[in-house]
């Protein structure tokens, strides 16, 4: 199994998911560090991906375009907060629009790469945190999310019973 | 705030209170009419009626009349908006890390070294 775990952090908006490779951590870390091979897994097969700009330096960029199985291209960005090869890495990820400009009325996920070597085993754990930190600070500081945990638990409840709640017993 | 953000706006708004999210909770699992909610809070009918209004506006809940009653229950379809954006993200990134254990099988060395 190569994803070890996925967590969920529904307050926090953020996703958590560990994977192992048998391989050692500067190889992996060159699966990030080497465009011709980012660009061969960033996107699904049937979006074949070209990364542009590729600078993994703190305030670099990095550019690609996916084409689209009807020849339809959609373009997105990283922006690099923190670099510290080969073991971690973080980024900004958004859309783009047709010229590459980074397009501001689509959402944005901070990334986190964490990579470590334990008897050639390579542990890279991805997090992911939901949105502009400015909305996500906004709905924080409203207490918003309190509602999501325990909504979310319930709805899971109500969506696994087949039988919809009895309307008028 | 940005205009084009409306719907996102209305949302954060609705959330942004103590008592409309207590409201959210209590028509999850149930269906309870303004009135018997009205019950549960120091507030007047006017006033819960106000907050099932914008909480309605911004696509938690849903309202419909049976006999004199207006019932509210919270849509479920909002909820699961949340969890879908990370379904997709989650899908996507196992995607990704199936396909970089395929490169690192096909080539063990980097040609970069």
């Amino acid at each position: 199994m190569t994803v070890v775990s996925v967590e969920r952090d529904f307050e926090e908006l953020t996703l958590v998911l560990v994977a192992e490779f048998a391989a050692p951590v500067e190889r992996v870390w060159q699966l990030w560090a080497d465009p011709r091979q980012l660009e061969r897994w960033w996107g699904p097969p049937s979006h074949p991906s070209t990364v542009e700009e590729h600078d993994l330096s703190p305030g670099g960029s990095v550019t690609y375009s996916m084409t689209g199985p009807e020849g339809e291209i959609s373009r997105g960005w990283w922006r690099v907060t923190a670099v510290d090869p080969p073991r971690s890495l973080e980024f900004t990820d958004g859309f783009a629009d047709a010229s590459g400009a980074p397009n501001q009325a689509m959402p944005t996920t901070d990334a986190r790469v964490r990579l470590a070597e334990h008897d050639g085993v390579t542990r890279m754990e991805l997090r992911f945190k939901f949105a502009s930190a400015k909305r996500m600070k906004q709905l924080e500081e409203w207490g918003a999310f309190e509602i999501f945990p325990q909504s979310v638990a319930q709805m899971d409840a109500v969506l696994a019973d087949d039988n919809p709640t009895q309307e008028d017993p | 705030m940005v205009v084009a953000d409306g719907e996102v706006d209305r949302l954060f708004h609705a959330l942004a209170d103590t008592t409309r999210r207590d409201i959210l909770h209590r028509c999850i699992d149930g269906e309870p009419s303004v009135s018997r909610l009205a019950d549960g809070y120091a507030m007047s009918f006017a006033a819960v009626q106000k907050h099932v209004a914008t909480l309605e506006r911004a696509g938690l809940v849903t309202k419909r009349r049976r006999g004199r009653e207006t019932l509210v229950r919270t849509d479920a379809e909002t909820i699961r908006r949340a969890r879908a954006v990370l379904d997709e993200l989650e899908a996507a990134w196992r995607g990704r890390v199936d396909r970089m254990a395929a490169l690192l099988a096909e080539m063990p060395e980097s040609p970069d070294g």
